[in-house]
């Protein structure tokens, strides 16, 4: 019989069997870069296996009580208030508790709704490629490049006289105002001025009109979007730099308001680095996987903001909890408190008598499964120490 | 009944929930209640809503239908047959559902046969396998019928059905709305088949549609309704009592209406009365009625009362138990026990008691504990005879005698001792180390004593600081505690890989003067240090020879540490000019442990402070356990303390005093930052100042000056702190962490700086300006917050003013975040509380369904992890490398 002998090949192919690739990537890249000899090599691989499976949870571990914990006692240690983005002073975002409560809620729309969207690897230096995506796609009206709007009731004309720095600002032309005044078909656009702009609209209806529809004829052409997507208020361009090297990498358009399914279409954005806040809008474009993805990294951008630490994996359990439905639902008693099996959970947590009688009338079933039941009827919950069944029976004692 | 108590191995399997039927209330009734009078003579009267066949409540009595004394009679339910049916308010939605989507003269469900047939094997398939699928669909089928006008089965044609809330129907007819009264409803409901009432949510079996209109209620048992006897004799009845009396009498009168043949008009008010007190009898705060008010002008509690909120029956009794052998205390602390004890006043060691069953080995020692009775500790409170007979040792004369008699089959309950497992805690319990198992140790005096390294778990101090200790008491449950629950199983948190016990404030300081390179000890020094610890082993040679015998703290925290224990890593101390980024440290500001001596480097809150990650400790506990963690604490720590004990450590104002030069220069900054400021008040005002994209001007200036001023307050302070002594006390604690930081000493001697309510300068008081004091629009530093003096130099009464503002903002914010946080962590808990490990590794919740397949995808419990990685590669191959 030929001796086993341990082989670095055969060490290292049971621990790729056994360790999560992310540790075993780093385990190959260390073995590599210090000087060990095969033995100690053997021996290192060995030891790191070991340590693994000796850090592995435990069969039982009440893992969601702990999750909750986890991140629920921080909460008590973060800001209530609305704190300035990171190095930004052009918006406000919401960040702190508020935020953390709305991302657990599941909320339709979030507070403050943010994009950052990235450009493709050609453009993402170009300061001019940048600026000129950002002015595209921010939603722009009549109001936002106007100085003042005059209304002459005598002759029923609007006067609309253009701020030639916002107009800049924005990339619109004198003409692009023209041309969405006359869409509006409410009467004879003329430019009154070149400089400084000025469009006046005659407004040609036969029907004797009041000053108040003047107001309303005046506020709808304020409102014409001349551009941009529906939702985009405002953009920003950061230059990004590399974190670790400090050098410059590319810049990146922020807005305030998010609308993913638009941005993702225009030219020169690099759809797969785009980025929004807002987790419903994201499971409805690119899916569940996605949404489950941006809940984890919006609370985790929370948390660090805050200071806090929390280990990933009570994030990734929340976000599963959330999204294993293959919907977003929310913690708490529209989402998954309100989809729970048991009645008595239900009630013990909120809208008890709506629970009761909802169990009542379709004539539910509590089977005792879950901890709040349990420990409503008194009985031992199946997790942890409870969940183990085997036992031995004293003499004379009945089965459970 | 009564059985059923002396039995012992019964267990709820399950409850169904149902909806009572006529005949299972009438079944299950032992008396038909009709009269509205309890009392006659101050005897209860048959028929009435006390009528004693409802249940024996009075000490003394026996219950003539079940024959148990009140203690075990469970009580019996009555009936009140209504005279005309009312509807079930908390069904009226199902009912209007039903209403809606089923045939007015067939009752079938407004959907085609072919329809029906499908959507009802799609329903029973999905209802065993998806029962929130099977919901919607019956939403979906519900919105579907109620928009068929015609049926399809019979042709009739349908009205649309208004639910007047909170229990009214009406139909739209053509010639107008006519009122649906309860018969009408309840005959309807008749009609709707089993199968297609069951298509629309319902358990035909266990709750027929129909059974939602009441005609025969049913009387809830005397013992839920238990009159309370005040001490002047006079009776009170309970609330459920009086609406039931309130029905009783709008039952009867409609009954007289109608067996008088009185006009339709008065039957309806009266029948409407009924209904009134019925739904109220259920919910007395319905929307849209009358409370129903008790004689005093207090509203009655209805049944939905009684069980809703957080002190109704589920939160306040059925999720939330009381209990007994439990104490709480003030609490103070003891830096003298063990972080695993628990110091318990001798006079709470005489009330809780362990019930110890009397074997041959310890029946010596109960008989002793039996003879010193309850009022010497340690002493035992009662014993139980082998026939369950309990003697109370208060009122037993011969104790000697009793003792003489224990012998195995008897229980002592006996006093705690030490050594004892209790479990410990402090609210709020927000995670799992906020209950942790101590082991008793009995003191005099009248607070518990804790270590101050378990501070940080239960987040306690000792400014009346109260806390909670429970007894456990059985051998099971002990064990589980000692093993789960003890305080070193939980040095790391699960939160993030890392320690979360260990020392602040004092430890650190300590810590920081006995392992700092200019501290050398004299052997009367290491003596008294040495012993603080309860170091029993030789003196180490010292380190210094000459000029005379002297030792360094580095020897002697070297004393503690396992002779194997490697570690690196720098210091809290390390940054600005102390920075080092490798062994080669001229600052002492790296860490270097090489088997078990600390080389280089100080201890500071880096090597021993709580909640911080990859330190000494964490690294410690990683490699020898927790018990060797633990003995570190209980060792090395207390030198920590004698060491300020010996060198003495206090704050002074000179601490805080910033000397002549440094004072210039502050002065000097702060002039340069309020130019600045002014330069942007012009600025704004001649409108040159550029406004940041996407903000006014107005915020613009704003945002503008609080970050000018905020970088003077900075730079101010750094350049002050610049010239404090590397020995001065404050500024020792804020270097090491153990207390405080450079914002505070800042604070304290140079200046407060730009003082921020709801994230903008003070701006709201008077019209125009902040006090009476500033000149209208004056938007200058001064005038809206700046707070130029220090704590030292003393405030101005404006600066007081404004600063006062910012405190009061964050006593505000503090309250409204913990009710915010609390319920963000109930839902939490509450949604995620079923979720564990399966032995595959899977993540399932109560049902089994698989929410994660593997435990955070790599199965590693965050809490043996290293901040997150879950193997230390770097220490493992340094390991093999030295072994």
């Amino acid at each position: 019989m030929a001796r086993t002998r341990k082989t670095l090949r055969g060490t290292l192919e049971k621990a790729r069997n056994i360790l999560p690739p992310k540790i075993y990537s780093e385990l190959e890249k260390k073995l590599k870069e210090e000087k060990l000899s095969t033995r100690q090599k053997i021996a290192v691989v060995e030891r790191v296996i070991e340590e693994y499976i000796k850090n592995l949870y435990q069969p039982g571990e009440a893992i969601g009580t702990v999750t909750a914990q986890s991140i629920g006692e921080p909460g008590t240690q973060m800001t209530l208030r609305t704190f300035h983005y990171a190095g930004m002073i052009e918006f406000d975002v919401t960040l702190g508790l508020p935020r953390l409560i709305e991302i657990v809620d599941a909320r339709k729309k979030p507070s403050t709704p943010m994009m950052r969207i990235y450009l493709e690897e050609s453009i993402k230096r170009d300061v001019e490629a940048a600026k000129r995506i950002a002015r595209e796609i921010e939603y722009t009206t009549v109001r936002k490049v106007a100085d003042v709007i005059e209304k002459d009731p005598v002759n029923f004309t609007i006067t609309v006289r253009l701020d030639p720095s916002a107009m800049e600002d924005k990339g619109v032309s004198l003409e692009d105002v023209v041309e969405v005044i006359e869409k509006l078909n409410i009467g004879d656009v003329i430019v009154e001025s070149e400089d400084p702009p000025a469009v006046s609209v005659y407004i040609t209806s036969e029907e004797l009109l009041d000053i108040r529809k003047l107001d309303k004829i005046a506020e709808k052409i304020e409102q014409t979007k001349i551009k941009g997507i529906k939702g985009i208020r405002k953009t920003v361009i950061e230059r990004i730099r590399n974190p670790e090297t400090g050098e410059f990498e590319e810049y990146v358009i922020l807005t305030e308001g998010s609308n993913l399914a638009e941005v993702i279409n225009v030219p020169g954005v690099d759809y797969t680095r785009v980025r929004t806040n807002d987790i419903h809008e994201v499971a409805s474009v690119l899916g569940i996987e996605a949404a489950r993805y941006t809940i984890i990294e919006e609370m985790k951008e929370v948390l660090s903001n805050a200071g806090l630490d929390v280990d990933l994996r009570h994030l990734l359990l929340v976000a599963d909890l959330m999204t294993w439905s293959g919907r977003v639902k929310a913690i708490g008693r529209t989402g998954i408190m309100g989809e729970k099996a048991s009645p008595l959970a239900r009630a013990a947590f909120e809208e008890t008598q709506k629970q009761l009688f909802r169990a009542a009338a379709s004539g539910e079933t509590e089977h005792f499964r879950g901890v709040a039941e349990a420990i409503i009827a008194g009985k031992v919950i199946n997790m942890g120490t409870g969940g183990i069944r085997l036992t031995y029976r004293i003499a004379g004692q009945k089965e459970a | 009944m009564s059985w059923i108590f002396e039995q012992e191995n019964y267990f709820i399997k399950g409850i169904r929930f149902g909806i009572l039927s006529p005949k299972e209330i009438r079944q299950m009734s032992t008396t038909l209640i009709v009269s509205d009078k309890l009392y006659e003579d101050d005897i209860p009267i048959a028929g009435g809503v006390r009528d004693p066949r409802m249940g024996a409540i009075e000490p003394g009595e026996r219950c003539p239908v079940c024959g148990n004394p009140p203690s075990l009679c469970p009580g019996h339910f009555g009936r009140i047959e209504l005279a005309a049916p009312v509807v079930h308010v908390e069904f009226a939605w199902k009912i209007h559902e039903l209403l809606k989507a089923t045939c007015r003269s067939c009752g079938r469900v407004l959907v085609t046969p072919e329809e029906f047939k499908t959507y009802l094997n799609l329903y029973r398939r999905l209802k065993r396998k998806w029962p929130r699928l099977a919901n919607d669909l019956v939403k979906n089928i519900i919105s579907q019928a109620s928009k068929n006008m015609v049926c399809p089965h019979c042709g009739e044609t349908q009205y649309k059905i208004i639910l007047d809330k909170p229990y009214r129907f009406y139909e739209e007819r053509p010639e107008g709305r006519v009122f649906l009264n309860p018969h009408d409803i309840r005959q309807r409901l008749e009609l709707i088949p089993d199968d297609h009432a069951e298509l629309l949510g319902m358990d035909p079996v266990e709750a027929r549609p129909e059974w939602m209109v009441i005609t025969v209620l049913p009387v809830p048992p005397l013992p839920v309704r238990t009159p309370i006897s005040l001490e002047t004799g006079v009776r009170s009845e309970d609330d459920l009592t009086h609406l039931l009396i309130g029905i009783i009498r709008a039952n009867n009168s409609l009954k007289q209406a109608i067996e008088g043949a009185a006009p339709q008009s008065i039957i309806e008010v009266r029948w409407s009365l009924l209904q009134y007190n019925v739904s109220v009898f259920f919910d007395n705060e319905l929307p849209g009625v009358p409370v129903s008010r008790h004689r005093n002008q207090r509203a009655l509690k209805g049944i939905v009362q009684r069980l809703k909120g957080k002190e109704g029956r589920f939160r306040g009794y059925l999720s939330g138990k009381r209990v007994n052998f439990s104490a709480r205390t003030v609490i103070s602390p003891d830096p003298n026990i063990s972080i695993n004890e628990v110091g318990v006043p001798e006079e709470i060691a005489k009330i809780l008691t362990i019930a110890e069953p009397v074997t041959p080995f310890n029946v010596e020692r109960l008989r002793k504990l039996v003879m010193r009775g309850p009022e010497k500790w340690p002493g035992a409170n009662y014993v139980i005879k082998d026939d369950g007979s309990k003697i109370d040792l208060r009122f037993t004369k011969d104790r000697k005698a009793l003792a003489e008699s224990l012998k195995p089959g008897y229980i002592v309950e006996r006093h705690i001792v030490d050594g004892d497992i209790v479990l410990f805690n402090r609210q709020p319990s927000l995670h799992r180390m906020s209950m942790m198992a101590h082991i008793v140790k009995v003191f005099p005096g009248k607070t518990f004593r804790l270590n101050l390294l378990v501070c940080p778990p239960y987040n306690a101090d000792f400014d009346g600081d109260e806390m909670n200790l429970h007894v456990v008491r059985l051998p099971e449950a002990m064990a589980e505690a000692r093993e789960l629950m003890l305080v070193e199983k939980h040095i790391l948190s699960p939160r993030y890989g890392g320690p979360i016990i260990g020392g602040g404030q004092d430890y650190v300081s300590g810590a920081y003067l006995l392992t700092s390179k200019t501290t050398l000890l004299t052997k009367d020094e290491v003596i008294k240090i040495l012993s603080a610890a309860g170091y029993k082993g030789k003196l180490p040679e010292p380190d210094i020879i000459k000029p005379g015998p002297y030792w360094t703290g580095k020897q002697l925290i070297s004393l503690f540490l396992p002779k194997d224990f490697n570690f690196r890593g720098p210091a809290k101390i390390n940054g600005g000019p102390l920075t080092c980024s490798g062994p080669e440290c001229f600052h002492d500001s790296y860490v270097v442990i090489r088997k078990g001596k600390l080389l280089e480097g100080v201890f500071d809150k880096k090597a021993v402070g709580a909640q911080q990650s990859e330190n000494v400790i964490h690294m410690m506990t990683k490699k020898y356990g927790t018990s060797t963690t633990r003995n570190f604490f209980d060792t090395a720590f207390r030198m920590f303390i004698r060491t300020l004990e010996l060198k003495g450590f206090t704050m002074s104002i000179r601490d805080i005093e910033i000397p002549e030069e440094a004072k210039r220069k502050v002065e000097e900054i702060v002039d340069e930052a309020k130019n600045k400021v002014s330069d942007l008040i012009r600025q704004f005002e001649e409108g040159t100042l550029e406004a940041i994209p996407g903000r006014t001007l107005k915020e613009t200036l704003e945002l503008r000056i609080i970050q000018t001023l905020n970088e003077a307050r900075d730079k101010a302070g750094k350049a002050a702190i610049a010239y404090m002594e590397p020995f001065n006390n404050v500024f020792i604690m804020a270097r090491t962490g153990a207390r405080g930081s450079e914002v505070n000493i800042t604070n304290m001697g140079v200046l407060l700086g730009q003082q921020v309510v709801r994230g903008k300068r003070v701006h709201r008081g008077y019209r125009g300006r902040t006090l009476s004091h500033f000149r209208k629009g004056d938007l200058s530093p001064e005038s809206r917050g700046f707070v130029r003096n220090s704590f030292r130099d003393g405030l101005n009464p404006t600066e007081l003013f404004f600063h006062a503002a910012a405190g009061r903002e964050g006593l505000v914010d503090t309250a409204v975040k913990t009710s915010q946080s609390g319920y963000m962590q109930r839902r939490l808990v509450n949604a995620l509380q079923d979720l564990h490990v399966e032995y595959d590794g899977t993540v399932r919740d109560a049902e089994g369904n698989v929410v994660q397949f593997a435990a955070g995808e790599d199965m590693v419990d965050p809490m043996s992890t290293y901040h997150g990685k879950a193997v230390n590669i770097d220490a493992i191959i340094d390991e093999v490398r030295g072994g």
